[in-house]
C-alpha cells in the first residue's frame, strides 16, 4: 500500500517537474517591459484625471489669451514678424508652459518615487532583475505619454487659437518654419520635464520630496540665475525653462537686450542633454543601489 | 519492492536538463552603513536549500532573514560571499518570475492599483500570458476582490496577492518572507497546504518566520539564524531531537522520594520553586508507571511536550536583537 502511494506521488511530481521545464522560457523582450509599464502607468486612477484636466486647462488658458489678443488688435497693424510672435504667444503662452512643466515633472517623479515609497520597486525588480531595462522602459512610456499629451494639448491650442486670430489676419500656419519650431518646442518641453522628474524621483525616492525637488529645479532655479555674467548666462540658458523660452522666441526684437543671448541650437541641446542625463544618472543609480 | 529499495523522496526529483533548483548561500556577508555605524546584517552565512521540501528560515527579529532573502533575489549586493539559484546569480537573469517566485513583503504593492492590474503588469513584464493572472487569482481566492484597489485590502488579502504574484511564473524556486502574518486561521491552513503541495511537486520552497510555532506544522527542514550567523541547518526531526530534553512537570506527595526513583531511572530532575519537579529524559507515561510501581502518589503530571519553541528560544537566546519585540 505504502509503496503504491509513494510510487504514484513520485510519478506525479516527476510529471509536474517535466511540465515545468518542458515549457521553454520565452526570450526576454523589451517590448514586454514597455507593455508592463504602460499597464502600470494607466492603472493609477489619478493619472488620466491629471492629464485630462491639465489638457483642458492648457487649452482654456490659450483660448482666453487668443481672445484677448483678438479683441485688442486691429488688422494690418504693426510689423508682421512681431505680430507672428504675438499670435504664437497666444497659441501656447508661459502659463501653459508652466502647467506642462509641473504636470510632466510631477508625473515623471511620481512614476518612480511612487514605486520606492510603496516598496513596489522590490516586487518589480525581483520580477525583472535587469534594472536598467526597467528604468529605460519607464522612460520610454513616460516620453510617449507626454509626447501624446503635448501633441493633443498644444495641437488643439494652436489650431483653435490661430483660427480665432485669422479673424484679425495674424493667424499662423504650421507650414511656417517659425511656427513649427514654436509648436515643436512646446510639444517636446513636456517629455523633457517628465524625464527630469524621473531622474530626480530615482535619486530622491520619496514621492513628496521628489515632486518638490523637481519643482525647485525646473521652476525656481531659473529665477535665481542672472544673465549678467558670461558663466551665469551660460548656466541659465542650460536650464529647461529658459531653453523653452528661447525656442518660443521667433524674433529677439522687442526683447530686453542681453550681452550673452541664448542660441536656438544651444536650447535644443539643452533639451536633449537634460533628458539624456536624467535617464543615464537614474540608470546608474538604480543599478548600484541596494533595494 | 522497487519503491522500497530506492527511497522515494520528492526532493530527489531532478529537473531534466537543468541544474537542481537549489539555493546555495556561500560565506555570505552583508554590512550596512559606514564607519562607526557599520552593522553586520549577515555574517559568513553558508547553507543550501534543496527542492522537494518546505524549508523554514527561522530567526528572531533582526536576525538577517529579510536581508538574506533580498540578497538571494539580487535586490541587495553581498559585501562578500555568493548566493546562487540553480547555479546562477539571480541578478544576471534578464527576467525572474519563471526562475524564482518571491513574496518579500505583502506591502510591496501600489495601493492605487487593483489587484488584477498589479498582477497583469507583473505577468506582462515576464511574458506570462494574461490568462495565468486569472488562474493564480482563483488559486489564492482573490478572483472577486481582483477588481478592487489594493489599498482597500486587508493584510491577509495582500499576503494572498503576494503569493499569487510569486506563483505567476510557475517557478521551481519560491521564497516567502513571513507569509503567515495577517492570515486568518483558514488562510494559515490553506498556505500550509499550498507550500506542502509546491514542495511535493519538486519545487524548492523557502519560508521565513520568527515564530517556531508557525514552522512546526509547515516545514520539513529548518535553517535557523541569529545575529546574521547560522545556528542550525537540519531537518525538523533533528531539530526536535534537541528539544527532547523538554520537561514533564510532576507534583507528588513525596517529591524527594519520587525524584530519587526518577533519577535512578535515568532522568534529570530539577525541583521547581513551588515543590513541583521538572523532569527531563523520561516521558509522562513512563513517569506515571514508575510512580505506580513504587506506590507514590502523584497530584499532577503535566507533559509540556517536546517544545520546538523552547529549543528555538534556547538556541537563539544569545542572538535576540530586540528584547522588547520590536515590530518588523
Amino acid at each position: 500500500m505504502t509503496s503504491t502511494t509513494a510510487n504514484s506521488t513520485s510519478t506525479n511530481s516527476t510529471a509536474t517537474a517535466h511540465a515545468m521545464t518542458a515549457r521553454t522560457e520565452p526570450r526576454a523582450r523589451f517590448g514586454d517591459l514597455l507593455a508592463a509599464e504602460w499597464i502600470k502607468f494607466w492603472s493609477l486612477r489619478s493619472i488620466p484625471w491629471v492629464l485630462g484636466l491639465s489638457t483642458l486647462a492648457v487649452v482654456a488658458a490659450n483660448l482666453r489669451s487668443a481672445q484677448y489678443t483678438h479683441d485688442h488688435s486691429t488688422p494690418g497693424d504693426g510689423d508682421p514678424v512681431m505680430m507672428a510672435q504675438v499670435a504664437l504667444n497666444a497659441a501656447f503662452g508661459l502659463p501653459s508652459a508652466d502647467i506642462l512643466m509641473l504636470v510632466g515633472g510631477t508625473i515623471g517623479a511620481i512614476v518612480i518615487a511612487g514605486e520606492y515609497a510603496t516598496g513596489l520597486i522590490r516586487t518589480t525588480l525581483a520580477a525583472v532583475p535587469d534594472r536598467r531595462a526597467v528604468l529605460v522602459a519607464k522612460a520610454c512610456v513616460l516620453t510617449a505619454v507626454m509626447l501624446g499629451f503635448g501633441v493633443l494639448s498644444v495641437g488643439v491650442s494652436f489650431g483653435a487659437t490661430q483660427a480665432i486670430l485669422s479673424d484679425v489676419g495674424i493667424g499662423q500656419s504650421l507650414t511656417d518654419p517659425a511656427a513649427f519650431r514654436y509648436v515643436a518646442a512646446a510639444v517636446l518641453f513636456g517629455p523633457v520635464c517628465a524625464l527630469v522628474g524621473l531622474g530626480l524621483g530615482t535619486l530622491i525616492r520619496h514621492s513628496a520630496g521628489a515632486v518638490v525637488g523637481t519643482v525647485v529645479v525646473l521652476f525656481f532655479v531659473p529665477s535665481l540665475v542672472t544673465e549678467r555674467y558670461r558663466w551665469t548666462a551660460d548656466l541659465l540658458h542650460a536650464l529647461p525653462l529658459p531653453a523653452w523660452q528661447r525656442l518660443a522666441r521667433t524674433t529677439l526684437a522687442g526683447q530686453r537686450p542681453s550681452e550673452y543671448p541664448p542660441t536656438v541650437a544651444g536650447s535644443w541641446i539643452t533639451f536633449a542633454a537634460w533628458s539624456l542625463a536624467s535617464v543615464v544618472i537614474a540608470a546608474v543609480v538604480i543599478r548600484r543601489r541596494d533595494h | 519492492m522497487t519503491a522500497l529499495s530506492t527511497p522515494v523522496r520528492c526532493g530527489a526529483t531532478r529537473f531534466p536538463g537543468t541544474v537542481e533548483p537549489v539555493i546555495e548561500v556561500t560565506e555570505l556577508t552583508k554590512l550596512y552603513g559606514r564607519g562607526n555605524a557599520r552593522r553586520t546584517a549577515v555574517d559568513r552565512l553558508t547553507f543550501t536549500v534543496r527542492p522537494g521540501h518546505v524549508t523554514g528560515f527561522l530567526g528572531p527579529n533582526g536576525a538577517g532573514k529579510s536581508t538574506t532573502l533580498r540578497l538571494v533575489l539580487g535586490l541587495n549586493d553581498p559585501t562578500t560571499g555568493t548566493v546562487t539559484v540553480d547555479g546562477h546569480t539571480f541578478r544576471g537573469r534578464p527576467r525572474g518570475l519563471r526562475h524564482v517566485g518571491a513574496l518579500l513583503d505583502a506591502g510591496d504593492v501600489h495601493g492605487g492599483r487593483t489587484g488584477r492590474a498589479h498582477l497583469r503588469a507583473l505577468a506582462r513584464s515576464n511574458a506570462v500570458p494574461a490568462a495565468r493572472v486569472e488562474e493564480v487569482l482563483a488559486e489564492v481566492g482573490l478572483t472577486e476582490a481582483a477588481g478592487r484597489r489594493i489599498g482597500g485590502y486587508s493584510l491577509g488579502m495582500k499576503q494572498r496577492l503576494g503569493i499569487a504574484g510569486a506563483l505567476l511564473g510557475d517557478p521551481p524556486v519560491l521564497l516567502f518572507d513571513e507569509p503567515l502574518n495577517g492570515l486568518d486561521p483558514e488562510g494559515v491552513l490553506w498556505v500550509r497546504g499550498l507550500f506542502r503541495r509546491l514542495a511535493a511537486e519538486g519545487r524548492t520552497v523557502f519560508v521565513s518566520s520568527h515564530m517556531m510555532a508557525e514552522m512546526e506544522h509547515t516545514a520539513d527542514r529548518l535553517v535557523v539564524i541569529g545575529r546574521g550567523r547560522l545556528i542550525a541547518d537540519e531537518s525538523l526531526t533533528e531539530f526536535a531531537a534537541r528539544a527532547g530534553r523538554a520537561a514533564v512537570t510532576v507534583r507528588a506527595a513525596e517529591p524527594d522520594r519520587l525524584a530519587a526513583v526518577l533519577a535512578a531511572a535515568g532522568a534529570t530532575v530539577r525541583p521547581g520553586p513551588d515543590g513541583a519537579l521538572a523532569v527531563t529524559g523520561l516521558d509522562a507515561t513512563r513517569i506515571g508507571e514508575l510512580a505506580l510501581e513504587q506506590r507514590l502518589l502523584l497530584h499532577a503530571l503535566t507533559d509540556r511536550g517536546a517544545s520546538l519553541e523552547e529549543a528555538f528560544m534556547e538556541l537563539t537566546a544569545d542572538s535576540v536583537e530586540y528584547l522588547a519585540g520590536e515590530p518588523r
